[in-house]
């Protein structure tokens, strides 16, 4: 299954909804270009939704920390939404489990972005 | 008995899906619960990976080398690369603070963190990875630990 990233905007919050597989490749290429063009548009308050993600390799990880880096870099914030158990066992190996700020509820969330 | 079944594979990202998926078929064959079969498709991925990147750095001209060997009591996988070799005792920790926010340099780690048994062998030229998972470790480590 290919990655595909969608966004909508709730109250100031860029939501990037995304499915599929964040892998070495088309994958990770996608979620960078997601997040660049964000950062690019100004847009500094963004969740990203990996409920549908099935699967996240080395590469993806290391995707999540440099979309993570990049974001704060410009002043903003990137939050994650919705692990499933399988990402969340990664992060938790990798220990970066506690370097992103993790929700599971949407509006919980939002709100929790500086306003 | 002993079943033994090898791929020699360009230097692709779709060789390194094909190493990946004929994994998990193999280590649901070899009867792994669902969760292993994820986490020995993901060792698998991570190394074919580094054959393909780091070893033979996407030289069309290079190939590795995957085996998936099962005994009765495990699931033995070798992936061979014609790169430049390498020494696993200079491979950063991806734990440590200097490198844990860094956007590279954990597949090793994965691998070793998923599978029972990692060994690097250099291979003159290249790298030989072998994973080796043991049919009913964890339920006999489970064991232990509750006794």
């Amino acid at each position: 299954m290919t990655m595909k990233a969608s966004t909508r905007q709730v109250n100031g919050v860029t939501v990037v909804d995304m499915s599929g597989r964040i892998t070495l490749g088309e994958g990770s290429v996608i979620l960078r270009e997601a997040v660049k063009d964000l950062v690019a548009k100004g847009q500094k308050k963004i969740l990203l939704n990996l409920g549908d993600v099935t699967y996240i390799d080395s590469s993806g990880i290391g995707e999540l920390v440099s979309a993570f880096t990049s974001v704060r870099n410009q002043g903003g914030e990137l939050k994650l939404l919705n692990l499933t158990k399988k990402v969340h066992d990664l992060l938790q190996i990798t220990k970066l489990y506690t370097v992103f700020d993790i929700k599971d509820d949407e509006r919980k969330a939002i709100e929790a972005f500086p306003k | 008995m002993t079943n033994r079944v090898s791929y020699t594979l360009d230097s692709t990202l779709d060789s390194v899906n094909h190493a990946e998926s004929k994994a998990q078929e193999v280590a649901a064959r070899a009867g792994f619960s669902e969760d292993d079969q994820y986490n020995i498709a993901m060792a698998v991925r991570e190394a074919a990976v580094n054959a393909v990147l780091h070893g033979n750095a996407r030289d069309p001209q290079k190939k590795f080398f995957v085996a998936y060997e099962t005994t009765s009591d495990a699931l033995v996988i070798t992936i061979t690369d014609q790169g430049k070799g390498l020494d696993p005792c200079v491979i950063p920790d991806p734990l440590a603070p200097e490198n844990l926010m860094k956007g590279s340099g954990r597949g090793i780690f994965l691998i070793r963190a998923f599978m029972d048994e990692v060994r690097f062998r250099n291979v003159e030229p290249g790298t030989e990875i072998t994973l080796i998972k043991h049919v009913g470790r964890k339920t006999a480590n489970a064991k232990e630990e509750t006794q």
